[in-house]
């Protein structure tokens, strides 16, 4: 095997991390309380999740091929994802879905106005 | 046309690491596709210093590596607050005990389209930050914890992002005039 003890205990190191950041994230989506915290929590951690799992992958296939795919796709996760995240958010904000604010839900209208 | 010979480059390089096959007749179908796709997006006129910012070539990995330092250290803070209280009882009260949302218009003096689109990304993928509404001059911002707010306010991220887009601006103003092109 070309994969030294080494390279094995990193890509263990990296692929568990990288799988516990997805679990928080999936975690992070049942506990919060609402749509904006689950947003924050789930939409980052599958980012890192996703990066440390596709960084094992490229370090385990050590092939030119499968390392350029996983940084395009790393790449392109790291564009992509906090824009979804930041349209769902922005979506719930406008039909003025309820907010957390600590103590109990409120409309973020109310909180806007409190703003302005 | 600095513009569509760097669209080429990048088309190029992403469909030669996904196709894996490198035979005559599918390099030649890979390029009408790129020429097509090429010609499509000019049709559109979309070739511009937006859609490809060539001038962040250089500055744009340095920017990252320091958001990754961050996306990585705030990762923690957040599994942190999502783990804390899960055995401790089921009380809803335990849950609320690390958490503090606030949300909050935060003004930004980030005039570019480029500058307000690489604020509000950052800020979303800098965890327990997320950026909800963008205005003329100013991001509403939804914190997981006011720590995160605060530290927001202050600005080192919108700095550097400054930094970016104000080389950005002056160098461009000589280049405006081959934006058609």
């Amino acid at each position: 095997m070309a994969i030294s003890i080494i390279t094995e205990w990193l890509l263990a190191l990296l692929i568990i991390s990288g799988s516990f950041f997805g679990f928080t994230a999936a975690l992070g989506l049942v506990r919060m309380p609402d749509i904006y915290m689950r947003m924050s929590t789930s939409g980052k951690g599958a980012t890192l999740c996703c990066g440390l799992l596709l960084l094992g992958v490229a370090i385990l296939f050590q092939d030119g091929r499968v390392t350029a795919r996983a940084v395009a796709a790393i790449l392109f996760l790291f564009l992509t994802v906090p824009v979804g995240a930041h349209m769902i958010a922005r979506a719930a904000f406008r039909t003025h879905s309820p907010m957390w604010n600590g103590a109990s839900m409120q409309s973020p209208k109310a909180e806007r106005e409190k703003d302005d | 046309m600095r513009y569509t010979f760097c669209l080429f480059a990048v088309l190029a390089f992403i469909w030669l690491t996904n196709s894996g096959h490198y035979t005559p007749l599918i390099l030649t179908f890979g390029l009408a596709s790129i020429l097509f796709v090429i010609l499509i997006a000019r049709r559109m006129k979309v070739v511009d210093q937006d859609s490809l910012p060539l001038q962040l070539w250089t500055t744009l990995p340095g920017y990252y590596i320091w958001l990754l330092r961050k996306i990585i250290a705030s990762n923690l803070e957040v599994a942190a607050c999502v783990w804390d209280g899960l055995f401790s009882g089921s009380f809803s009260q335990t849950k609320s005990a690390s958490i503090s949302p606030c949300s909050e218009r935060i003004p930004t003096s980030l005039r570019s389209d480029l500058g307000k689109v690489l604020y509000a990304n950052s800020i979303t993928l800098t965890p327990g930050t997320v950026a909800i509404d963008i205005d003329s001059d100013s991001v509403l911002v939804h914190a997981l914890t006011c720590n995160g707010l605060e530290e927001l306010k202050q600005g080192e991220m919108e700095q550097r992002i400054f930094i970016l887009t104000e080389k950005n601006t002056t160098s461009n103003l000589p280049a405006g005039q081959d934006k058609q092109c």
